[in-house]
């Protein structure tokens, strides 16, 4: 036995396939095919989760993607946690594991509905009104209230084990709605040559044709037309079907986000396989066809469990089996409502009354309930129900004009199905920045001037009966797939009234009755007139004032009847208050979707240099620089960072150090022009720079401050190599093409980033030359070969650009080899070294060695707001120049100020201490805040080489600072700094001339 | 995310360019010789256009070329692009 | 490059270029010298956007306007040959032999598996035979050349390849 409420016969589950599953800890059964809502139905139970404000209980209201009240968390283990599915889409499967929501301690007693009695003082911007002052009280009593009562369900704790995809398509024709009017759309467009893509969001094709009883299409009852055209679409190779796949953004220029479920559904699904995908598909065309959702009817009382959705009650009758309840009460102001009474009726439901609210409802489905003994109340408004988690009756009023009502009576029934017509869904119409236009015959917002190459087809254009339908689906599809003649289908059916009922039935029930317009939200007729009264007149301030339609569901349900309200109470027509925007996304979205497999190790590229494992395997710490894994330092025998990078130090100064610097940026600039062009970029000097030469060159952004250095070495006449910072390889190559192509087209010069062509090999210390002059020929001699100078040849049998240049302040070399020969020379002169002492060292211990001698590094130096002279870079200027980038700028009077922050040194009194790099310096001791900030330190170290700390600072006016005393605050107090030059080491740089 | 027609490689995704700021704003060819508000209209002021704007971007993932593009910035439909150097077409006759 | 950047699947291979080791250069060169640089290249430069030419051997890829990849074997260098017949002309020739590795991708699900990370239409209507560009594959830039209707050259940054490899590896 699958449940009480469930049908002998009929529906689209498999009454083979039983399965079982818990709700809140209870086991029930149902069948494969049912939703979890409808399996709970089946089951008799209604109630399926509280509301977000008052914690009301609430019964499921939709059977579809609207429904705002049964929100439930799926939980497959401790990983696999799901908050906010709803109910009604959630697919069953054995052992399905599922929670309500928002209720504590449990979903029949929840502390929280106390709220519910407090209602009367819980009005429209309770928030904003009360959590006001006094200012104290945020932190120790609001805030903590408010953030335990926010939030609907509980994120998971632990890291998501699923995989999540992605992928890109393309198509001629997007169809977005798998009902009669998307599937009309697909067949008709996929006649044509081009790529057709048809997604739907629920589990199969077929939409309102899956619950179609009365019409017959080209002489089939529906759902075997349905069957056939399935087939048909399958066949065709040029259409791709996408089903459990909700398109939840349209993007500019057509590009329409897709989240396809591919696993969500199954029981055997496992930890770690792919979950989800998502489909960015960029169309030429995008058919909408994404249907209506049903109103429902304001009315007091109105969110009770057991109130539901007429058209929901029929989806839950003709596709899973199950009715709503045994004695309903069916309050309607639309035609639709007969034709599911007359079905219900059938299914063995009694209808103890079918109350329509229009006067005088007349035509074909009218005259047939009568016929069938139901009882219609013509001009009677459902003013309450009775009951607690389940309604026991329903107060019916018989109108009196338009506004008032009589005398009522109390009706039992334990369920009550309501109708207050159609709303074209125009979500992702909206999304797309198309226009709406208010229809006065439909009471509906209808899809009117297009942004994208969009168009909305069937219910979602205000168009209800079918034959118009699957004709308007069929005519668009084939004008976009470019057909002569479109399909035809031929529709025998009863035809419905289009229109319905707006905006807030009218009752005798006094102003505190609880009329709910948006149930997620807890919004009611009420909060509207409350919010209207204190002023708040345009809908987009009602809106974030009341939190009517803001909800997860988006007011699906509710906006209609919010503007009809507010339209009331304003006395202004409907268009003339607007429609809120839509935004995306339709439905919520999986973080793990939007993530896809940018997660873990795939999180970024991880950039590794060809000498990466050689340093693993020696034990190396790594360090990211932008997205390259530096080796930091090289740890022996349990060395912390600290005496590795002292070890490291004192060998590089003692006798020589090995130094992976392939990540370097490097470019190679190439042409007859390229010395001038080098003259207008930097702001060195180039022309005279011999071939076998280099130069420290300085970059400036045009406003003139440093935006990157480097090593620029003249190979030939027209051929210069250059390296750039690690992380501002791409920058400079940019800038570089900028100015080329822009604004000096006519130099005769080209930019090739040669960054990992070139493995860099730096051998720096005393014994650098003895090291590498075991493996070339080439002349190493400082006669041939000096300080900042450069040859190409072979070193250890590989093509060479050998560098002589120091970062250190030691002779040095920096071997330039091809990427695919670095490991191999690397290994070579780790070999040749081995006899020197030659010790590896990581990016730590170059720091510490560049600070001891005042070498900046931009970024840590710099800020972007940083001059060649604050950092000390003035002598690279060429003065001679008459332009380079960012020489203006160096032109204006700030850029001269004797106050502003300079590069200097700073020596704490005791050499142990280590400033904190980021750290202010003031110029006196034991002040209170706020402090008078002269600058901060950009760099700090503890130097081996010199038995104390040092630092490098920008401080104001610092050079003329020389030998004062200033002072850095911290949590232990203030610690006093002597300020001196910046080059803590060998001052005459006569150790690169080794 | 936008398709922009790249002048040389035709429609591409957004992701494969880099945006460059608004366009037809020239280097001057002697700093120098510009006051100081010149050089401050030059570095910093930009016309925030509401409505069709013309702006530089650069196919960095493609042909690697700098060229303008006329787009509203009401809209984001990119009325025409063209290539560096091309003065800015007359909207006349452009359709989105 | 501790992993090896090859895969085998049913449907999809990933493997290093069969003409490894591939000889690369980046050519830079302005239009009027175009057909002077193809002489000396015995290679007619492709100047329709995104189109590729080979000749013996020799492949020229299309990159930008002014702007090609040149793909050779090791045992076919034409540097000092260009040099000597360019002469004064403006040309830009740089090796890059070590900066990127060529793999090829081929199968039945070769180009949907693409999709998984690279935003083109693939379809061969869109992306014939022969053509290729710059392209991005999810964080990483890649060179796309499509060889046969299945089969893909892929030219990537050498440190970025094990990501490509990963991420194709994973896309499912």
């Amino acid at each position: 036995m699958t449940g009480a409420f469930r049908t002998k016969t009929g529906g689209r589950i498999d009454r083979q396939k039983s399965v079982s599953f818990q709700f809140d800890g209870k086991t029930y059964q149902g069948y494969e095919g049912d939703t979890l809502a409808s399996a709970l139905l089946a089951n008799g139970v209604h109630l399926m989760g509280r509301s977000f404000k008052y914690h009301r209980p609430r019964g499921v209201l939709s059977a579809g993607s609207e429904e705002p009240n049964a929100l439930v968390t799926v939980r497959r283990d401790g990983r696999r946690v799901t908050p906010n599915l709803r109910a009604t889409e959630v697919a069953l499967y054995q052992g399905l594991e599922a929670h309500s929501q928002n209720r504590w301690p449990s979903l029949n007693f929840d502390v929280g509905a106390i709220n519910s009695l407090m209602a009367r003082f819980i009005p429209s911007g309770f928030y904003y009104k009360t959590f006001m002052w006094p200012r104290k009280a945020w932190d120790a009593l609001y805030e903590p209230i408010i953030r335990q009562a926010a939030g609907l369900g509980d994120a998971p704790t632990e890291p998501d084990p699923d995989v999540y995809l992605n992928t890109y398509a393309h198509c001629e024709i997007l169809v977005v709605g798998g009902g009669p009017a998307g599937l009309a759309a697909a067949l008709s467009a996929s006649q044509g040559e081009g790529r057709v893509i048809l997604v739907e969001d629920g589990a199969e094709l077929g939409g309102s044709l899956l619950i179609e009883r009365d019409a017959l299409i080209d002489g089939q009852p529906a759902l075997d037309w349905l069957a056939s055209a399935r087939q048909q679409l399958a066949a065709r190779p040029n259409v791709t079907i996408l089903t459990r796949a909700t398109a939840f953004a349209y993007n500019a220029h057509n590009m329409v986000c897709v989240t396809e479920r591919l696993s969500d559904h199954r029981a055997d699904a496992q930890p770690g396989e792919a979950r989800e995908r998502l489909w960015q598909i960029r169309a030429a065309d995008v058919i909408l066809a994404q249907g209506a959702v049903e109103r429902p009817l304001v009315f007091p009382d109105n969110d009770r469990p057991g109130v539901l959705l007429a058209e929901a009650a029929r989806t839950y009758l003709n596709r899973y089996g199950v009715t709503p309840g045994r004695r309903v009460v069916v309050a309607t102001g639309h035609d639709s409502a007969y034709r599911v009474a007359i079905e219900l009726q059938a299914a063995g439901v009694e209808i103890a009354a079918l109350a329509d609210l229009r006067p005088t409802p007349s035509g074909p489905w009218v005259e047939r309930a009568q016929g069938l003994g139901i009882k219609v109340l013509k001009g009677t408004a459902i003013t309450g129900t009775s009951g607690g988690r389940r309604v026991t009756g329903a107060r019916l009023s018989p109108l009196i004009g338009m506004a008032q009502v009589g005398k009522p009576d109390w009706i039992a029934c334990d369920a009550v199905l309501m109708s207050g017509g159609c709303t074209p869904s125009v979500h992702l119409w909206s999304q797309s920045r198309g226009k709406v236009k208010w229809d006065e015959a439909l009471d509906a917002f209808l899809p009117s001037e297009a942004a994208e190459r969009a168009i909305c087809v069937g219910a979602g254009a205000g168009r209800f009966d079918l034959a118009e339908v699957l004709a308007d689906g069929a005519q668009t599809g084939a004008r976009l797939a470019g057909l002569k003649t479109p399909p035809a289908f031929h529709v025998e059916a009863t035809p419905l009234a289009p229109r319905g009922v707006v905006g807030a039935v009218p009752h005798d029930r006094g102003p505190n009755a609880l009329a709910f317009v948006d149930w997620q939200n807890d919004v009611t007729a009420k909060d509207l007139k409350l919010a209207v009264r204190e002023g708040f007149q345009s809908i987009e301030h009602l809106k974030r004032y009341t939190t009517t339609g803001m909800a997860t569901d988006q007011g699906k349900t509710s906006n209609l009847n919010a503007l009809a309200i507010a339209s009331d109470l304003l006395d202004r027509p409907i268009p003339a208050i607007g429609l809120t925007t839509f935004r995306m996304p339709f439905t919520p979205v999986t973080f793990g979707t939007l993530a896809g497999l940018a997660r873990g190790d795939l999180f970024d590229p991880v950039r590794c240099t060809p000498m990466h494992g050689w340093a693993e395997a020696k034990g190396a710490v790594f360090e990211d620089v932008s997205l390259w894994k530096r080796a930091r330092y090289f740890p022996q025998g349990g060395e912390d960072m600290h005496a590795a990078v002292a070890r490291e130090c004192l060998a590089v100064r003692s006798r020589a150090g090995i130094f992976d610097a392939s990540t370097l940026g490097k470019i190679e600039i190439v042409g007859p022009d390229a010395a001038e062009f080098l003259n207008r970029f930097y702001i060195n000097a180039w022309t005279k720079l011999g071939v076998g030469r280099c130069r420290y060159g300085v970059l400036l952004r045009e406003d003139g401050f440093v935006m990157d250095d480097g090593v620029v070495g003249r190979l030939a006449a027209d051929r210069f190599h250059l390296t750039t910072t690690t992380g501002g390889a791409a920058r400079v190559l940019a800038m570089m093409e900028d100015y080329l192509q822009t604004e000096w087209p006519d130099l005769r010069v080209a930019c090739t980033s040669t960054t990992e062509q070139w493995a860099v090999i730096a051998v720096q210390g005393p014994k650098a030359r003895d090291i590498v002059s075991r493996l070339t020929s080439l002349d190493l001699s400082s006669e041939r070969l000096p300080h900042m100078s450069l040859v190409e040849g072979e070193v250890a049998g590989a093509p060479a650009r050998l560098f002589r240049v120091s970062f250190t302040g030691e002779l040095g070399y920096e071997i330039n080899v091809p990427s695919d020969r670095g490991l191999e020379v690397w290994e070579k002169v780790v070999a040749a070294g081995a006899e020197f002492g030659l010790t590896p060292y990581g990016t730590e211990t170059m720091h510490v060695l560049r600070a001891e001698k005042g070498f900046i590094i931009v970024g840590q130096e710099t800020d972007g707001t940083a001059t060649p002279d604050d950092v000390g870079l003035g002598w690279a200027i060429g003065k001679a120049k008459p332009d380079f980038v960012g020489k203006r700028s160096l032109a204006r009077p700030s850029m001269s100020d004797p106050d502003r922050k300079q590069l200097v040194g700073l020596l704490t009194e005791r050499p142990e201490t280590v400033l904190e790099e980021g750290a202010q310096i003031v110029a006196s001791p034991g002040g209170t805040p706020p402090l008078a900030l002269i600058g901060h330190v950009t760099s700090s170290y503890a130097s081996a080489t010199l038995g104390r700390s040092i630092a490098l600072a920008m401080i104001q006016g610092g050079r003329a600072r020389m030998g004062q005393k200033l002072y850095s605050p911290s949590p232990q107090g203030d610690i006093a700094v002597t300020v001196c030059a910046p080059v803590f080491y060998d001052p005459e740089g006569e150790r690169v001339n080794g | 995310m936008l398709i922009i027609t790249c002048p040389y490689c035709g429609p591409r995704p957004e992701i494969e360019f880099s945006h460059g700021g608004e366009a037809h704003i020239a280097r001057p060819l002697n700093p120098a010789a510009l006051n100081a508000d010149q050089w401050t209209d030059f570095l910093y002021l930009r016309t925030n256009t509401k409505g069709v704007h013309a702006e530089r971007w650069r196919h960095l993932h493609g042909c690697a070329r700098f060229f303008n593009a006329l787009r509203d910035t009401t809209t984001d439909k990119i009325l025409t692009t063209y290539r560096t150097g091309a003065p800015r077409p007359d909207l006349e006759g452009l359709t989105p | 490059m501790a992993e090896p950047l090859t895969m085998a699947m049913p449907d999809l291979q990933l493997g290093l270029s069969p003409a490894q080791p591939l000889v690369r250069f980046n050519l830079r060169c302005r239009e009027a010298d175009v057909a002077a640089c193809s002489e000396a290249l015995r290679l007619d430069l492709p100047t329709r956007p995104c189109t590729s030419a080979e000749n013996g051997g020799r492949s020229a890829l299309w990159l930008g306007p002014d702007e090609w990849l040149i793909l050779t074997s090791d045992q076919d260098d034409p540097s000092s040959h260009l040099t000597a017949t360019m002469g004064d002309r403006f040309f830009s020739w740089v090796d890059i032999r070590a900066r990127q590795v060529g793999l090829v991708l081929t199968g039945p699900e070769s180009a949907r598996r693409l999709n998984t990370g690279c935003p083109l239409d693939l379809d061969l209507k869109a992306f014939p035979i022969g053509m290729c560009t710059r392209t991005v594959f999810a964080k990483a830039e890649i060179v796309l050349w499509r060889r046969e209707v299945q089969s893909f050259h892929i030219e990537v940054w050498r440190s970025f390849a094990p990501y490509l490899k990963g991420m194709l590896a994973a896309a499912g």
